[in-house]
């Protein structure tokens, strides 16, 4: 259909600004959220320069990446951390730009904290310094995650330049098994596109799985959207979207919203709208997933195994021989039974209260197996407030699982939080990468109903035996 | 930015495929604010959690501890968005990443700082990383940006593909700020228009505040 657009073509006009000699166009940031890990270095380079934050109004600063997140915990708990935590606080200071410091009723990681206060919205631009960023196209919003200089560019300017993505869209079809949820959906497209399949792309999942999530569901897997090599995921917003939205603190209000709804409403993709790839996948047969390797490919169902290397493609077989033994797997093994050593539920992918959620109905009146450690991180200060009025955090200390402050601790294991050498856990977080949570510790990445399961089971279990539903 | 037209040097092969920027820079290594880049690259493979060093880890062995062209296989730098992966390749020479493909992000970052990022199909990666092989580090490659050529030991002249746009900002050097800046005008009007046409945009506030 001639003039026809899809959810990406309507924002990345309204943002586009202009186009440079160099033929990159130009996008406005309607929302810039910075972190501790990055940001010191851009504000010093940005003092070093003599340049100024264009707008600190539309600016905010997120401490998340190297907190502890011990109870009690000040900026030297963890002490390697200070440094960032003070350098992002003095930056922030300095170009008056809003801090969500330690202790602040809602500080948290940044792609959890930027929707749910309402701050990032369908039809808007983002941007962090973190590849993380595109969880925000769960709203329809159209984010970016950047590198140093660009977040420096960014600040300076408050536009990002960038060569044009070409659109895929993944259509879900199906209903989700009980069990099953967005973190399964996310694992399984990125098996069957690859972890590089999305390059170049910016990615909208639409279809009726899609459809049935929650807000907090398409985050998660919107999340996951660069794991396979793509900046951007999103989902046309609905009603779902705008019910979650209404009365957040930062959403607009009154007329606004009415005139925010309308222009909302023209959001989703046309029909005819053109597409430069499309994939389909069902979801009716998918089971909690579960990954052997060290990509977020390398993922089977629970009941799976370890692939065979007479299965892999030739060009592959040396890759996935030298994952099996990081994972000190054998090709053809089994997952199920296998002894897990420790627990992470937490991250921008799964510590949302519906996560927290799942969890804690797996752990009510059970306790984590014996020499187990087991780690409930919720994403956002918010989140933690909410759980603990609900009791969650009692269901969790009372299984013997550990309740922390909000951060991002074992996702990335850049605020020491990390688990010993040849360690097997069962993670809720977005990579497996070779020592990403710690030297030769051995990731697989799993949703919240699976990670609590294994905690109390102490080794991989299909969360559906453990509840008696299979 | 300092301007790029050539890289002539050692070509070091990492024929690996979904080499990810943890493994390039392994930030909960990292001392302090302003680590030792060098020494923080692939500090994993490089050492043994004692400090010692692997010593049949490719850029452990002699004739590659100062690489500037680094061969890899595809997907490379996928991952984190740090850019510390390629202050971290920049820090010990690394000014040319050639690989079937490069992760945006990545991609990105080089740009930023001066590292040409290159694809190549998949037939000319397959010549060029069996010449880095054989020649193993003992000729020099080089990488002419202006031509669009690679050359080296072991067979014919290799031409790649890059975006003008790239070209251009290496070879002049371009000061991002300085190239987005001449539009500040088009970015106050873009503003003034949306203030007017959907004012949320452009107002990000705490209605309790
Ligand atoms: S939780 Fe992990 S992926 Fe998310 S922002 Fe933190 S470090 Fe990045």
């Amino acid at each position: 259909m001639q003039g026809a657009k899809t959810l990406f073509d309507k924002i990345w006009s309204q943002h586009l600004v202009g186009r440079r000699v160099d033929g990159r166009e130009l996008i406005y940031i309607d929302r810039h959220v910075l972190h501790d890990l990055h940001a010191p270095h851009a504000f010093e380079k940005l003092a070093k320069a003599g340049r100024a934050v264009s707008r600190p109004d539309l600016t905010f600063s997120m401490q998340d990446h190297s907190v502890s997140v011990l109870p009690g915990r000040t900026d030297d708990t963890y002490a390697e951390g200070a440094a960032f935590v003070r350098a992002m606080r003095e930056g922030s200071k300095r170009n008056n730009v809003r801090v969500f410091d330690l202790g602040d009723p809602e500080q948290g990681i940044s792609h959890v904290v930027a929707p749910e206060l309402g701050m990032v919205l369908p039809g808007a631009t983002h941007a962090v310094p973190d590849s993380h960023a595109c969880t925000v196209g769960g709203l329809g919003a159209l984010a970016f995650g950047c590198g140093t200089t660009e977040l420096e560019h960014i600040l300076a300017t408050q536009v990002i330049a960038l060569s044009r993505p070409k659109r895929l869209r993944v259509n879900l079809e199906g209903k989700l098994k009980p069990y099953v949820a967005a973190k399964d959906v996310a694992l399984h497209i990125i098996a069957h596109l690859g972890v590089s399949g999305g390059a170049g792309y910016a990615i909208e999942y639409a279809g009726p799985v899609v459809r049935a999530m929650s807000i907090e569901s398409r985050l998660t897997l919107c999340n996951l959207t660069i794991e396979m090599g793509s900046r951007s995921g999103l989902v046309a917003p609905d009603d779902t979207t705008f019910q979650w939205l209404a009365g957040r603190p930062w959403a607009p209000e009154g007329a606004q919203w009415d005139a925010a709804l309308t222009h909302w409403r023209t959001l989703p993709s046309d029909e005819g709208a053109f597409y430069d790839h499309e994939v389909t996948i069902d979801c009716t047969q998918l089971d909690p997933q579960i990954t052997w390797g060290t990509e977020p490919s390398q993922v089977t169902g629970v009941g799976g195994r370890a692939p065979e290397l007479h299965d892999v493609e030739p060009t592959r077989r040396a890759a996935t021989q030298k994952a099996l033994a990081y994972m000190g797997l054998s090709p053809g093994a089994p997952l199920e039974g296998l002894a897990v050593d420790r627990v992470f539920i937490g991250s921008c992918t799964n510590s949302r209260l519906p996560d927290l959620e799942i969890a804690a109905a797996i752990a009510r009146g059970r306790k984590v197996a014996p020499g187990l450690v087991a780690m409930v991180v919720p994403g956002s200060s918010t989140v933690k407030r909410q759980a603990e009025a609900r009791g969650l955090d009692k269901i969790f200390t009372d299984a013997g699982f550990m309740w922390g402050e909000s951060g991002c601790s074992m996702c990335a294991s850049t605020n020491g939080d990390t688990a010993a050498p040849q360690e097997r856990v069962l993670s809720t977080t977005n990579r497996n990468f070779e020592n990403r949570q710690g030297r030769g510790v051995r990731t697989h990445l799993v949703g919240p109903a699976l990670a609590a399961a294994a905690a109390i089971a102490g080794k991989i279990v299909d969360v559906r035996k453990l509840t008696g539903e299979a | 930015m300092q301007s790029l037209t050539h890289v002539t040097g050692v070509a070091i092969p990492m024929i690996e495929d979904d080499l990810n920027t943890d493994q390039m820079a392994p930030l909960q290594l990292a001392k302090g604010l302003k680590p030792d880049y060098a020494d923080l690259l692939f500090k994993r493979r490089r050492q043994n959690p004692d400090g010692s060093l692997i010593a049949d880890y490719v850029l452990n062995q002699p004739q590659f501890t100062a690489p500037s062209i680094l061969v890899a296989g595809s997907n490379f730098g996928c991952g984190s968005s740090r850019e510390s992966a390629v202050w971290c390749l920049y820090a010990v020479g690394i000014r040319c990443v050639i690989a079937r493909s490069i992760a945006d992000i990545f991609r990105e970052n080089c740009l930023q700082n001066g590292v040409l990022p290159i694809e190549l199909d998949d037939a000319a990666m397959d010549g060029l990383q069996q010449r880095v092989l054989a020649a193993d580090g003992a000729a020099h490659f080089s990488v002419d940006l202006e031509a669009q050529t690679i050359d080296g030991p072991g067979g014919e002249a290799i031409g790649f593909d890059v975006r003008a746009s790239d070209k251009l900002r290496l070879i002049e050097g371009l000061d991002e700020i300085g190239l987005t800046m001449k539009h500040a005008s088009e970015i106050r009007a873009w503003e003034a228009q949306t203030l007017a046409d959907t004012p949320w945009l452009q107002q990000a506030r705490d209605k309790r505040a």
